[in-house]
């Protein structure tokens, strides 16, 4: 691994970083409360409720009877001919990817937006062999000339502004170009347009995989999906083994689920189903399909405690409303997944002794379960990551002795009313309370706060004279 | 919830040691109810700072103390504080499942109630008491009163008992004040920016009383309104309604 953010920097040092960019704490709300209010607005008239209640049993019957599902969909990936490949692990991922390129005869690929191919680390890999690797969701192309990461799951560019934007595309096009949208996605799609041309193979994720006709399901706005898919002479797609659905019918359910918790739209501009290569009498196509099922952690988590992440459609709703994710964006959790779903991820995939600190990193508010499509119950997720963190003895030892004196004290009305006492008294005088409140454990709360002080006679004191 | 009814007050931990004025105004508003509030003893805390932390052995020794206190009152028991309501009614049972207190436990988060879903059944009572302040206010949802307990009618239908008061609407009401326990210490920057989004939108809807019903938001809001929002208050709704004549 390159540069690994999470385990070279804390959460609390990537979120100051991120606080000090007063454009994100705009950008980042106003981007997304305007997928929430589209997907108020546009669903006004269906049943949102109900779908979402389909969508959840869907899932969670689906997850629920994983492996014959997998077996299903790689047995009609075959019968399609589209060559299955099974990866344990990201670099089995990797490995598989460059083989098929290296058989290609491959110089250029072109690749849709995927956070898969994010999780496997996939283009470092490609460029150290040599090929020439092109992103073309527009988002994903401007994180790739800016040697950035992106920070949202769908909206990876959201933390960057319009000017930044055309500086990027400026400097590709070597000449000033104007401050005015749709000319720079204009430059955008010329250049682009060439890319796809010359691409030997066109690398994608897959937003579903539906079991009973082998087919890969891709949601774009740009159709860069389509034309990476289709123009090249191979195409690879890289699948986690969740994003299985049994049947054609389950997306009538989960795509509009999917756009609509996106993006507030109840269909994106393109739809692409792939059910195999060219056949005999297409006049177009890739003459070879390949899909690489990655496991990378997933399977572990059947039947588990967190077995529910696993019903996730990477639709980015809970960053959305996420309060934390709103002001800190998604660098700051220092993988590849942000807000919710990745303080739930990154410990799952990556472990407590890497990814331990993120659970920590909510406030606990819930907005994340109202949200989410099909249900996942992240709260309680995030619940139980910090409680296994400690039963694993992976909190740090000033939290466990804070927690213990903490429940010694507070476990006996005796001990909480002598010591409580004390601790009024010691904060009436003013040296005390500055000490404690600098280098004390009110330190954190004084940041920016001013600090309540305990009242001189307690409630229960009250009432005991009364 | 009858007229007569005698209940418990639980007055929370952070009620108890620091804003013991706000629980005389809770046991007060119970009182015009006819609620006949008697205020529990030898009780200490939910628990919850520590259950949130993973530490469950912990919020366990601490919620016992409480529960087993709890246990030897009657009536329904009256919290306060929204998320303390929801820690006791919700996390509980699943805290002490196995235990050996599980029942007695159990039988005491059904007795559970939140101050407002308790006022809001007696809001005859609350108009009876001829309530007034001429104000512009506005309501902070607790994200566990709101999403554990599902209570967003209720203390707006208290607030309705106020003649002239007037609630705005506002647009980030739900949206989490950056307390969240030991959140708001792990990551102060993070949690005074997200209480700061919160504080832009009321002074920007020219508010200058921000209401809510659970202690650890108000001490949140108010600490940081303290600092940075010069003439913004942040009260329990118990205050509001003595200030509006309630005696």
């Amino acid at each position: 691994m390159t540069h690994d953010p999470l385990t070279a920097t804390t959460f609390a040092a990537r979120a100051r970083e991120q606080l000090a960019k007063p454009f994100l704490r705009v950008a980042v709300p106003r981007a997304t409360d305007h997928a929430a209010n589209d997907l108020r607005a546009r669903f006004a008239d269906h049943d949102y409720e109900g779908l979402r209640a389909r969508g959840a049993d869907i899932r969670s019957a689906t997850i629920a009877d994983l492996e014959t599902h997998l077996n299903r969909l790689v047995a009609a990936f075959a019968a399609n001919g589209v060559h299955v490949h099974m990866a344990a692990d990201a670099a089995q991922a990797r490995a598989h990817i460059r083989r098929i390129c290296r058989e290609a005869g491959a110089r250029r690929v072109v690749k849709v937006k995927s956070m898969a191919t994010e999780e496997i680390e996939l283009n470092p890999a490609l460029i150290a062999d040599g090929l020439t690797v092109t992103e073309t969701d527009l988002g994903e192309y401007v994180v790739q000339l800016d040697n950035d990461r992106p920070s949202h799951i769908i909206a990876p560019i959201i933390h960057k502004t319009r000017e930044e934007v055309r500086q990027s595309l400026s400097r590709v096009a070597g000449r000033e170009l104007p401050d005015d949208a749709s000319e720079l996605t204009g430059f955008a799609r010329e250049t682009l347009r060439d890319a796809f041309m010359d691409a030997d193979v066109g690398i994608s994720g897959a937003n579903f995989g539906v079991a009973e006709s082998g087919t890969v399901v891709l949601v774009t706005n740009e159709g860069n999906g389509r034309m990476s898919t289709s123009l090249p002479r191979v195409h690879i797609s890289l699948m986690g083994i969740e994003r299985v659905l049994p049947r054609l019918d389950d997306l009538a359910v989960m795509l509009p689920l999917l756009t609509g918790a996106g993006t507030g739209q109840l269909i994106t501009t393109y739809v692409t189903m792939i059910s195999g290569p060219r056949g005999a009498n297409d006049p177009d196509g890739p003459e070879q399909m390949h899909v690489v099922l990655l496991d990378n952690g997933r399977r572990a988590l059947l039947g588990t405690e967190y077995q529910d992440v696993l019903h996730c459609i990477r639709c980015g709703a809970c960053q959305n409303v996420c309060p934390v994710y709103r002001q800190v964006g998604g660098h700051a959790y220092g993988w590849v997944y942000g807000g919710p779903i990745g303080a739930v991820l990154t410990p799952l995939f990556r472990g407590q002794q890497d990814g331990g600190e993120l659970p920590q990193a909510s406030s606990l508010c819930g907005a994340c379960d109202d949200i989410c499509p099909v249900k996942i119950p992240l709260h309680d997720l995030l619940l139980r990551l910090r409680r296994q963190r400690v039963d694993e003895g992976a909190a740090p030892f000033t939290e466990r002795l804070v927690a213990s004196v903490w429940a010694w004290v507070w476990s006996s009305a005796w001990r909480y009313r002598v010591v409580s006492r004390i601790a009024s008294r010691l904060m009436q005088i003013s040296w005390m309370r500055r000490v404690l409140v600098r280098r004390g454990p009110l330190a954190g709360w004084a940041h920016g706060r001013s600090v309540p002080m305990p009242a001189r006679r307690p409630f229960h004191a009250r009432r005991a004279h009364d | 919830m009858s007229l007569s009814e005698s209940v418990t007050l639980f007055a929370t931990c952070i009620g108890d040691l620091v804003t013991p004025e706000t629980v005389e105004d809770v046991e007060r508003a119970l009182q015009i109810c006819g609620c006949n509030p008697t205020p529990a003893t030898g009780t200490t805390c939910c628990g919850q700072p520590a259950f949130n932390a993973g530490f469950h052995r912990q919020a366990r020794a601490v919620a016992r103390v409480t529960a087993r206190a709890l246990a030897a009152t009657r009536g329904p028991i009256v919290v306060p504080a929204g998320s303390c309501a929801a820690m006791m009614y919700r996390h509980w049972p699943e805290l002490f499942s196995g235990d050996r207190d599980e029942q007695l436990v159990r039988a005491v988060a059904r007795r559970v109630v939140e101050f407002t879903a308790v006022l809001a059944d007696h809001c005859d009572e609350l108009r009876a008491a001829n309530l007034h302040l001429s104000r512009r206010v506005g309501y902070h949802d607790s994200c566990h009163m709101l999403r554990e307990l599902g209570l967003s009618a209720e203390p707006r239908a208290v607030l309705g008992c106020i003649d002239g008061l007037e609630l705005v609407a506002l647009s980030s009401a739900e949206r989490c004040c950056g307390f969240g326990g030991t959140f708001a210490v792990r990551y102060p920057e993070v949690s005074v920016a997200m209480a700061d989004s919160k504080l832009d939108d009321v002074v920007a809807e020219g508010i200058d009383m921000l209401v809510s019903a659970d202690a650890g938001c108000i001490m949140q809001l108010g600490s940081r309104a303290a600092r940075a929002y010069a003439g913004l208050r942040v009260v329990h709704i118990a205050t509001v309604l003595r200030e509006a004549g309630l005696t």
